[in-house]
């Protein structure tokens, strides 16, 4: 059939081409219109703070009690940030449900039917949870740092301790890195259940798998974990066998390049 | 305009469209007709490119729908699976939808207006009716004002009074010039609405024609009569087009129209009874149309399977 379609007018509705910045904004109202969003995101906010208000309050009453080798393990630093380790599973679970949620729901098919070329829906959904994350984290890593020091500053917290700084913006990149992982892993895997379990079968069960390996195979292998990793660039005082910080960083981008390539190749190549 | 070109699609060993070639055109509604799992679904999907065909193309105005650059000014889509975040707001997904085509959002309270919304769109669509979800759906079908819509089983959860909207304004698109391309397993409901018909079967194509064509294709001309003299009236009746057919009190006769029936016996000075005209109804004559595909298909499924595993 050769039959030229006539146009159809249309009056009042001005329709643009849809272009990167377009789908970041249209991204932008989905994550903003879902209540998990909000309450997920003080979560984690609430988790970074309080455990440090809980973890300062109690240090600093059990002071006078700590052995000298309690005393001398004690980083006043990493006590503030402990809040970390909890903060990611938030992190972690909304970073998948992004998208997960969309799969489950078949929100997708109107996502990829609007952006049919499919990967700016990826790098809007990425890009935005990445800027949204750390910009949150570092907020609060600074303020539980600080909570830490209104309880720990007479034990060395101050923001001219030895990498207290470093330490601030590792966790925030951290937990950017974990976000980004976690949007990777729910494009790749698509079901809720199946990327949580993934995120944190990587982040949690195999650093403590990997300890059964033989020693000589653990370095090797262990610190190129992304949650050791991640441990040697927001610990203040990390591991002798952990990456140097600069290298934790690295190994932390490659895992999540890795992430995001793999995503965008599946969600190119597979049936919405 | 939609362009279909020996489009198939396989999902493992499962063939859910097979070798489909067929054309939607502009300015008038075409029905696309075939019972539940015969394809038309995947058709749809494919024509977005939601899934990709396993061999064959298709095109929306020329173009894969991808290559658009404004693909939702191209075609407007309701599929038949909801395609809504439960938690958001009716609202905030059209406007996301709106954003990325950098439509405004007036247009967007437009089209919620217009299809009858305004009092819940600021509440969860999770909370939707079906029939509220396909409205929704036909909102956002509509957000680019496209010139092609493709619309899955529109009519599905709509009240009678919703249905009479629907056919209206899918009539008044096309009538607009837009391309109108609506699936459906009721030929009922696509007799009032369709002025073309694709029908499919176990994937396959079974019939692209004018609607009128395949209403006169159903109408099998058989009249029953009832006559004391029927074997007088039988042999009358008798010709090489002509057959009649004994029935329980009377008989059908199939080849004559009423009006012959009745002036011949008037002729003869017989008695009639009853005259009645029958049709087999459009939705026989679906159902015989796709049930011989089936039964075909599954037959020779069977010895292929049988043949193939020994």
């Amino acid at each position: 059939m050769s039959t030229t379609t006539e146009p159809v007018p249309a009056p009042g509705v001005r329709v643009a081409p849809v272009t990167q910045a377009r789908v970041v904004r249209a991204e932008w109202i989905k994550m903003r219109s879902l209540r998990s969003t909000t309450f997920t995101l003080i979560a984690a906010v609430v988790a970074m703070i309080g455990l440090a208000w809980v973890v300062g309050a109690a240090t600093n009453s059990h002071w006078s009690r700590m052995d000298l080798m309690e005393r001398l393990r004690f980083n006043a630093v990493d006590r503030s940030l402990a809040g970390v380790h909890l903060a990611q599973l938030a992190i972690g679970v909304l970073g998948v449900l992004v998208i997960s949620g969309e799969y489950a729901t078949g929100m997708v098919r109107a996502t990829l039917s609007a952006v049919p070329r499919r990967l700016p829906v990826l790098w809007a959904k990425a890009f935005l949870y990445a800027v949204v994350t750390f910009v949150l984290m570092l907020g609060a890593a600074f303020a539980s740092f600080l909570v830490g020091q209104h309880f720990l500053a007479t034990h060395g917290t101050t923001l001219a301790a030895p990498h207290a700084w470093r330490a601030i913006f590792g966790t925030a990149g951290y937990l950017t890195a974990v976000a980004l992982l976690a949007v990777s892993l729910g494009f790749i895997i698509r079901s809720t259940a199946g990327g949580i379990a993934t995120l944190f079968g990587l982040l949690l069960v195999l650093p403590g798998i990997g300890l059964l390996l033989p020693t000589d195979w653990q370095k090797h292998t262990l610190p190129y974990l992304p949650s050791n990793a991640g441990e040697s660039l927001f610990s203040a005082l990390p591991d002798p066998t952990a990456l140097s910080p600069t290298n934790g960083l690295l190994v932390l981008v490659i895992w999540v390049v890795v992430g995001l390539v793999a995503a965008a190749v599946l969600l190119k190549k597979r049936d919405a | 305009m939609i362009e279909a070109d020996g489009l198939t699609k396989r999902y493992g060993e499962k063939v859910a469209v097979h070798d489909l070639t067929f054309s939607v055109r502009p300015g008038i509604v075409t029905g696309f007709l075939g019972p539940n799992g015969a394809g038309k679904s995947t058709t749809m999907r494919l024509i977005l490119g939601l899934d990709a065909p396993t061999s064959g193309s298709v095109t929306v105005d020329g173009l894969p729908y991808a290559a658009h650059p404004m693909p939702l000014k191209v075609v407007g889509a309701l599929l038949e699976a909801r395609a809504v975040h439960t938690s958001r707001s009716a609202y905030n997904h059209l406007l996301a939808l709106a954003a990325t085509h950098g439509i405004s959002s007036s247009r967007v309270h437009e089209v919620i207006d217009l299809v009858g919304l305004q009092d819940v769109a600021r509440k969860r669509a999770g909370g939707f009716s079906l029939g509220m979800g396909q409205r929704l759906g036909i909102a956002a079908a509509l957000l680019a004002d496209p010139s092609t819509l493709i619309l899955d089983e529109p009519a599905n959860g709509l009240d009678p009074e919703g249905i009479r909207w629907i056919r209206d304004l899918l009539k008044s698109l096309a009538a607009e010039g837009r391309t109108v391309f609506v699936s459906s397993h009721l030929m009922s409901e696509m007799a009032l609405t369709a002025e073309h018909v694709i029908v499919v079967g176990r994937g396959r194509l079974m019939a692209d024609m004018p609607m009128s064509d395949l209403i006169a294709r159903a109408s099998t001309n058989t009249v029953a009569v009832r006559t004391p003299s029927a074997t007088e009236l039988a042999a009358a009746l008798a010709g090489p087009d002509v057959s009649v057919v004994p029935v329980d009190g009377g008989m059908e006769v199939t080849g004559l129209t009423a009006a012959q029936i009745g002036d011949r016996a008037r002729d003869l000075g017989i008695a009639l009874h009853e005259l009645t005209p029958k049709q087999a109804s459009l939705e026989e004559a679906f159902m015989d149309m796709t049930k011989e595909e089936i039964e075909f298909h599954a037959a020779t499924d069977r010895l292929e399977s049988s043949g193939g595993r020994a």
